[in-house]
């Protein structure tokens, strides 16, 4: 295999791709956590049951189209189940009760989806308008990693007009500073966590359908998700926006390129990565400034 | 003799964890009236401040505002029944401009169709804040952040504005300023309940004065009685 620019690209557009599911699931964490100081440890479990949800709605439909709208409609509605009876209560408690709550629920979860779907794993496969490749002009790429990077740059921008431009938005990015002020200013403040636990969720549930047809489906893919994420919120900065996007894209990209000229350390450079940047900048790329830095 | 007062509070007492702070404090504000307590560091005015809005971690007792029995209601909405809170801290929102600041007030509130006229009146009554608006408001000067949290506290219009040592720490030119807001506010039919190490400024606008110490109203008085008493003033207000 020859080792040409055409192909360093094509990799490198693979890393983009992959990152746009990281992105998706940093986001989410880096949401709950920037908000709600809620270490969500479920997010992984949240992203498994997003593909199950797809797998069950794509056998009863058919239509991948469909799953897309309701996984993370179904996702999101557990979270905001979760945010409501199981977190809420523990509010004001420290860190540490929210995050084994969160931990055993992971557990729950897990053990539920292999109750009822079995452990053996479910295909999902890529829809059939996304199947093939297309030429962008440096060899063939797969269409449906073109549609990743296209879904993800849309709702990050419609997440974007969100905090920046609504007045939920402006709420939001006021409670990720100090939600004791929203308070005396007549905000309910439980229920601008109970939306931001349920958009967090949603979106980890959604990137576990994007990443079905190219990982497979198994009760036990949330786990290195999971770590997959926290390393990205610490590379970006605990409760960083801007820092989980380009944390994310950058993870996707280290380990498309590992992966081209040593496979077997992908699973490693994102480590080292996170130990590089944590060397250089203590904080994380964009340290914790505010949501929006 | 005196109509209902908008404000009542009964034998009220509150708690930091397991720390009593207040000791059954009773306190009375009618409609368009100013009010002030004044008292030594640690006697206890902003929790009794923060105990009306509802932050403390425990409170027993009566407060009662507006009709309402607020004891047990969440702090959005005792906001809504017309009760503003000015904290000593000020907590001007770092990373939004003074627009979005003054919108944090009236974002909640029924009068958020009017957001823009809101805007406009407010701009009005603090030039200094429309000249900014567009600035972050953390880069503003104290007294500036201060007229700020003053105006996001007024934007809802409400009924009765908690003041908690409003002049602390700034420039006597805007203390100046802002004690004729108060003055002004009155005049509009406005109530406030202000807390003042400056004491002399603060009788000198005020109706009445409660004094307090260690957690307990020790004295109530006409504003002007407690002016010329400098025996009282030296033994509870000198720092
Ligand atoms: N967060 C807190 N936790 C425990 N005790 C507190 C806290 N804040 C204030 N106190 C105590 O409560 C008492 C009254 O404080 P405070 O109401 O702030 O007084 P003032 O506003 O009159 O200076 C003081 O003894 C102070 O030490
Ligand atoms: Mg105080």
């Amino acid at each position: 295999m020859e080792l040409s620019f055409s192909l360093l690209v094509q990799q490198l557009f693979i890393g983009l791709a992959l990152g746009s599911i990281y992105v998706l699931i940093g986001v989410g964490l880096s949401l709950i956590f920037g908000l709600l100081t809620v270490v969500n440890f479920a997010h992984g479990a949240f992203y498994m049951v997003g593909a199950y949800v797809a797998v069950y709605i794509f056998e009863k439909t058919g239509n991948f189209w469909a799953c897309l709208v309701l996984v993370p409609l179904a996702v999101g509605a557990l979270g905001l189940a979760t945010e409501r009876w199981l977190v809420r209560p523990l509010y004001g408690r420290g860190l540490d009760y929210p995050l084994l709550l969160t931990f055993g629920l992971a557990y729950v979860l897990v053990d539920s989806v292999r109750m009822i779907f079995g452990v053996q794993g479910e295909h999902f496969s890529t829809p059939e308008l996304l199947q093939g490749t297309v030429d962008m002009g440096f060899g063939p790429f797969p269409i449906y990693r073109i549609f990743l990077v296209g879904l993800c740059a849309t709702l990050l921008l419609a997440l974007w007009l969100f905090i920046e431009k609504t007045r939920l938005g402006l709420i939001v990015r006021a409670g990720s500073r100090d939600p004791l002020v929203l308070k005396v200013l007549g905000i309910d403040v439980d229920r601008v966590w109970l939306l931001i636990f349920g958009i967090g969720t949603a979106l980890a549930g959604l990137a576990g359908l994007l990443a079905a047809p190219l990982r497979g489906v198994n009760p036990e893919m949330g786990g290195p998700v999971l770590i997959e994420a926290f390393v990205i919120t610490v590379i970006g900065g605990m409760g960083s926006l801007v820092g989980a996007i380009v944390a994310g894209l950058l993870v996707g990209v280290v380990v498309a390129m590992t992966t081209l000229f040593q496979p077997e350390l992908a699973e490693l450079s994102i480590f080292a990565l996170m130990a590089l940047v944590l060397i250089v900048r203590p904080n994380g790329l964009f340290g914790r400034e505010g949501l929006m830095s | 003799m005196k109509s209902q007062a908008l404000l009542t509070v009964r034998k009220l007492e509150a708690w930091y964890g397991r720390s009593h702070i207040l000791q059954g404090i009773d306190l009375e504000i009618h409609a368009g009236e100013i009010v002030c307590i004044i008292g030594r560091n640690g006697a206890g005015k902003t929790t009794t401040m923060r105990s009306i809005m509802g932050l403390m971690d425990k409170a027993r007792g009566s407060v009662h505002f507006d009709g309402h029995s607020l004891l047990e209601m969440a702090p959005h909405r005792r906001y809504h029944l017309g009760l503003a809170y000015v904290f000593e801290e000020r907590r001007i929102v770092p990373g939004l401009t003074v627009l979005e600041n003054i919108r944090l007030g009236i974002i909640a509130s029924r009068h958020r169709e009017r957001e823009r006229h809101i805007i406009d009146e407010i701009a009005e009554t603090f030039p200094r804040l429309q000249e900014r608006l567009s600035q972050m408001a953390a880069t503003m000067s104290g007294g500036e952040q201060q007229m700020l949290a003053i105006a996001r506290a007024m934007a809802a219009d409400p009924k009765l504005i908690m003041l908690d040592e409003p002049s602390e720490g700034i420039m006597p030119v805007l203390v100046d300023e802002m004690f004729e807001l108060f003055t002004k506010l009155k005049k509009a039919g406005k109530t406030l309940l202000l807390v003042e190490q400056n004491v002399e400024l603060a009788l000198s606008i005020a109706d009445r004065a409660y004094i307090m110490d260690q957690g307990s109203m020790v004295h109530h008085a006409p504003a002007a009685e407690l002016l010329k008493d400098q025996a009282i003033q030296e033994r509870y207000c000198s720092v």
